[in-house]
């Protein structure tokens, strides 16, 4: 038999929905779980605020605590300032945390795991701090590149590497949470396959062995829970020290 | 070289740069325990320092790791 760890991450068109010129738009299962992010975080939200009880509910408390833990992150990281962008790091939190989860589930398709997806999120964050800390700061905005305190014969390699280290971010941004979702759900896919692969090439006692590495499955799905969640807030911890950039230029 | 086992060999080295990953993140976590257990009252106010130096460290790792799966999975 062949292993074949990365047939979970096919693009399977449903059903067409328009055409521009010679390319036929579909509607894939890439875009159903984006759907389904969206009714899930829609529901907790509205289902969320609709008591609105003293004393929380399940749905309610689980609400708050998301608002919460997003609103401390951004005003610990961007400053009271920064809270004018709460909605912009909110959405992009819980967009990825609830598909990062939702993709946890087997036979569920992960929205993260490919880089179109995230390479789109990431440029966002990017532009909006490009065009906001020119709105806001005009020229000075370029005082980001120049660190204060740096003797002046050293400056122009330290504004060099500057440069380049913000032109790479949307890279490293949208690379580090496809990267790691998609080795994620490969680790999990070829240790799965492990079990199969023992039961059929050593019989009975291969079955009985194919135990331990279902074990490990176990444990590697706990794991990628964690990985989930961390990546969703390192997504989003790093779109507030950006949006920190836009805010106060010049460290 | 067969070309198919040349790329075999090139997604081996290109994890070798998951060591040096490897070395920063422990690094960093160690360092950070470290820290929190002389003073751990300051360690909860680090902890977005922490997150970020990770992510930014790991991102490196992954980079090679990319590589790697890219030469394994990628038709040409």
């Amino acid at each position: 038999m062949t292993l074949d760890p990365i047939h979970q991450f096919n693009i399977n068109n449903l059903f067409k929905i328009g055409q521009i010129g010679d390319h036929a738009i579909y509607f894939t299962n890439s875009s159903a779980y984006m759907l389904v992010a969206v009714v899930l975080i829609c529901l907790l939200m509205i289902g969320g605020v609709a008591g609105r009880q003293l004393v929380p509910g399940r749905v309610q408390s689980m609400a708050e605590v998301s608002y919460e833990f997003v609103a401390a992150m951004v005003r610990s990281n961007a400053g009271a300032e920064g809270m004018k962008f709460f909605p912009l790091v909110f959405s992009l939190f819980m967009f990825i945390v609830v598909s990062n989860v939702v993709g946890i589930i087997p036979y569920t398709f992960t929205i993260s795991s490919h880089i179109i997806v995230t390479a789109t999120l990431a440029p966002l964050v990017f532009f909006t701090v490009l065009i906001y800390g020119f709105y806001k700061n005009g020229v000075k905005f370029f005082k980001i590149f120049v660190p204060s305190g740096i003797p002046i014969y050293i400056l122009p390699l330290v504004v060099a590497i500057e440069i380049i280290s913000f032109l790479s971010r949307p890279l490293s941004h949208s690379v580090r949470l496809f990267a790691n979702m998609l080795a994620g759900h490969i680790t999990l896919k070829v240790f799965a396959g492990f079990v199969a692969l023992l039961g059929t090439s050593l019989g009975a006692i291969g079955w009985i062995g194919g135990v331990m590495p279902l074990a490990l499955t176990v444990a590697l799905t706990a794991l990628e829970l964690l990985v989930a969640f961390l990546q969703a807030y390192v997504f989003a911890i790093l779109t507030c020290i950006y949006i920190n950039d836009a805010i106060h230029p010049g460290h | 070289m067969d070309p198919a086992s040349a790329k075999l060999i090139g997604a081996g080295i290109a994890c070798i740069g998951m060591g040096g990953a490897g070395v920063g993140v422990g690094v960093i976590f160690g360092n950070y325990l470290a820290a929190a257990v002389r003073n751990p009252s300051a360690a909860q106010g680090q902890f977005g320092n922490l997150i970020f130096g990770f992510a930014v460290t790991e991102a490196l790792g992954i980079f090679s790791l990319l590589i790697a799966l890219l030469l394994l999975f990628v038709k040409l």
